[in-house]
């Protein structure tokens, strides 16, 4: 069974732990070992998050190593842009274009990096960059914070395993009234076609 | 079958499979999530006790009655309920009784990384340290078995990295039996649990004596265990140290130690005697690897790895590779440089929530100029820019206490005391009592949001309802701040930021110790919200005081500011603040 190492990153209050429910409880019912760890600071809403999902035939760490990570994906694109270091040659980055400024950028003391900026330290990593509208998909399908849940879509179609799987776990993990919505998001991400 | 589950989660489940029937904790991350699950099991007693040291002592009576009982805490609750802890060491108990003590190397969540092993050495009581979430479901079933057998409490120890990993836990098919129909009969011997000197002086002898036999038990324990490989090469190493350097030595003979304390010492000489090089890899203290030095054994480790922060694959690769145990990883240069760009990135503060009331509190502190002793919650981050309204923080509780030191140093601040509803309700009432009794003129801002909001909105005394979600008698705040003998007390809104203001300043130049209870429930837990204000733009001046409140909807633009409307809660406060009257409801 293939290793494979994903990283999540985004900000509190953009379902980046869901998503990380979600990818532990699919390589489980595939047959891997998983580890999930994930890191969210002190304030309830709008800090950083980071999500580690290991599968594999034997995983020991919960933490992915700095230079190991097969994907990265990139609920914000700030975010996104702070985790060079677990790239390797061949990493997929999977980014949501979609910007939450801090508050130092709210205040005009520092920039927000551009979509090149970011896409070139991902790249000098040796990541391969792939943007995805995932918060504009799941505006269109009625609510924003469902992006998180496109870009698994899109991911579930390079990692594999049955559309069932997929759909299984996120109907046994997202509450009922947002079901359909999540539903409809991840098809979106299966939809989406990787030039 | 297999569940997935956090290591929290698996202690709960731990502890419902091994008939653990009265649970007791505080809210602390990384701990916080064991009793909460503990308490959804069926015939289960789980509550939110007001402070840690009232939950071990509610755990050591319900273990004294001979019930098996589960106590969580965070590493720095330890050190409140440390006092309990102690005499339980001496008296032993009748039920099991496991004290779950979660440390935070790397301080995600905490005001130290002290490394909680020291109080397994310091008072006299076995310790396990679990490396998954199965293990620790096991563990639990163990330490309970230990803490019978040989009358001991035991504490089992989890980091951040094991309460918040999740990993495989086997389910059981079996449900444990429901509690006992008939209540348990209290067995009273007061020679074993009447701690007065003469009893005690004997218990002592009982307690080393028992150290001893648990020390001999280890060596025999199947949780310490040698794991062969490549002998040139000795790994000793527990809890998620152990699961880090598995990936990063994969060929080295292991010595996996499940308990941290008392340890085995003849099987540690075994494995010393048949590896050629041994290096202990351990978080924070030297814990293990001076006991080993102790015995002679010349095990390397913190020459190795550092004293401070917490570990990774990554970081123990660096260091054992700098000390030339293994080779280094290729780097590039390209790869180097990008994360040097990655490191100047904007960073990501933690900030108070849009809506949250602390923010007009704080707004108010900065204006009145007064010195402000600060405490443990949300509220702390009134302490970072742009509010920059807070001036101390130590632990839970020690905000009213600080400030009575202060003023009796007489200091020409004016001083504020401000700390939260569940710290106050925590370890905040003895100190307001204090200053009552020795007068002190300080203003005790309690800024009660109506739940312990940091940790996730968990339930406290003023509350009215309990972990077990039942109804129950709220303390009201206002009633006990009056009944101690304080005539100076306000309740105001936070939101209403000239009536704090003015109600502030009667309090500062009063010449009596006073309370404001600054009153607005969490709105992350109510989910309160109302709509955004507008921003006119021909009226916005771009001057930048709204944004001196740190709210992260407020964005400054080319010519003025604007409000995002899918982040902003609705509370008012830019409309109250703004000099140009350019922002309107």
């Amino acid at each position: 069974m293939k290793k494979t190492d994903i990283l999540m990153a985004g900000v509190g209050g953009q379902g980046t732990i869901l998503a990380g429910n979600i990818l532990a409880q699919v390589g489980l019912k595939l047959g891997y070992d998983v580890k999930k760890s994930e890191v969210h600071g002190m304030a309830q809403r709008g800090g950083t998050v980071e999500s580690h999902v290991r599968w594999g035939e034997k995983v020991y760490a919960p933490l992915i190593e700095e230079g190991h990570a097969d994907y990265l994906l990139g609920f914000e694109m700030l975010e996104a842009a702070r985790w060079p270091i677990y790239l390797q040659e061949g990493s997929i980055a999977l980014l949501n274009r979609y910007r939450i400024p801090p508050p130092s950028v709210n205040l005009g003391k520092a920039k927000y990096p551009s979509e090149k900026e970011v896409e070139s330290i991902l790249k000098a990593a040796g990541g391969r960059v792939i943007w995805v509208d995932g918060t504009g998909t799941a505006e269109k399908l009625g609510n924003p914070a469902a992006a998180g849940v496109v870009l698994l879509g899109v991911l579930s179609k390079m990692l594999g395993g049955a559309e069932e799987v997929w759909l299984d776990v996120i109907g046994s993990l997202v509450p009922g009234k947002f079901l359909e919505l999540n539903e409809k998001a991840f098809l979106a991400g299966r939809e989406f076609n990787v030039a | 079958m297999k569940k997935l589950m956090t290591g929290n989660e698996a202690i709960a489940y731990g502890a419902y499979l091994n008939g653990v029937r009265v649970g007791a904790a505080y809210p602390g991350t990384p701990s916080t999530e064991i009793m909460e699950n503990f308490a959804k099991y069926p015939g289960v007693y789980a509550e939110w006790s007001p402070n840690e040291k009232v939950a071990l002592d509610v755990g050591i009576g319900a273990a004294y009655a001979g019930t098996r009982a589960l106590v969580a805490m965070k590493h720095v609750g330890v050190n409140v309920a440390a006092d309990s802890l102690f005499y339980a060491v001496y008296t032993g108990l009748k039920g099991g009784l496991v004290l779950v003590t979660s440390d935070d190397p790397g301080m995600h969540s905490s005001q130290n990384e002290q490394d909680n092993r020291n109080y397994a050495k310091f008072a006299k009581l076995p310790m396990l340290e679990p490396s998954d979430s199965e293990e620790a479901k096991q563990f639990i079933g163990l330490a309970l078995q230990i803490s019978e057998t040989f009358d001991t409490p035991v504490m089992l120890r989890t980091v951040t990295r094991l309460s918040h990993s999740s990993s495989p836990v086997e389910i059981s098919d079996v449900t444990p039996d429901p509690a006992p129909a008939d209540p348990p009969l209290y067995d009273r011997n007061p020679l074993k649990f009447v701690m007065v000197p003469a009893n005690a002086r004997h218990r002592h002898r009982v307690v080393e004596e028992r150290l001893q036999k648990i020390a001999q038990y280890a060596e025999e324990a199947a949780i310490n265990r040698i794991e062969p490989g490549d002998d040139n090469l000795g790994i000793i190493a527990a809890g998620s140290v152990y699961q880090y350097a598995r990936e990063v030595f994969p060929h080295a003979t292991f010595l996996k130690l499940g308990m941290v304390y008392p340890l085995p010492e003849k099987l540690i000489r075994e494995f010393a005697s048949r590896v050629k090089t041994i290096i202990v890899i351990e978080e924070l203290d030297p814990f293990l690897q001076e006991q080993i030095n102790l015995m002679g054994i010349p095990a390397r480790g913190k020459d190795i790895f550092p004293i401070t922060g917490e570990f990774s694959p990554a970081l123990i690769r660096q260091c054992a590779a700098s000390a030339g145990i293994i080779q280094a990883p290729a780097a590039s240069a390209e790869a180097a440089a990008a994360a040097a760009t990655a490191a100047e990135l904007p960073i990501r503060p933690p900030i108070l929530c849009p809506g949250c009331g602390h923010r007009g509190m704080f707004h108010v502190f900065r204006e009145s100029g007064a010195l402000v002793l600060g405490d443990i919650g949300c509220y702390t981050l009134g302490y970072a820019p742009p509010l920059s309204a807070m001036h101390t923080t130590g632990c839970m509780g020690a905000s009213i206490g600080v400030a009575h030191g202060v003023a009796k140093a007489k200091v020409k601040d004016r001083i504020i005391a401000v700390i939260g509803d569940s710290t106050f309700f925590h370890s905040g009432i003895h100190p307001l009592i204090n200053i009552l009794y020795n007068q002190s003129n300080i203003t005790v801002v309690i800024a009660d949001n109506s739940v312990t909001a940091m940790t996730g909105h968990q339930q406290h005394p003023g509350t009215g309802i309990t972990l077990q979600q039942k109804t129950t008698r709220a303390i009201n705040l206002e009633q006990l701040v009056r009944s101690l003998g304080f005539q100076k007390v306000d309740i105001c809104d936070p939101y209403d930021l000239s009536n704090l203001a003015q109600t502030l300043e009667a309090h500062l130049e009063s010449s009596e110790p006073s309370v404001i209870i600054a009153r607005r429930p969490c709105v992350l837990y109510t989910k309160q919200k109302s709509s955004p204000p507008h921003v006119d733009p021909e009226l916005c001046v771009n001057c930048g005081t709204c944004l001196e409140l740190g709210c992260s909807p407020l964005i400054q633009q080319q010519d003025c500011v604007s409000i995002d409307p899918g982040l902003c809660n609705g509370c008012g406060l830019c409309v109250q603040v703004c000099p140009a009257g350019a922002i309107s409801k």
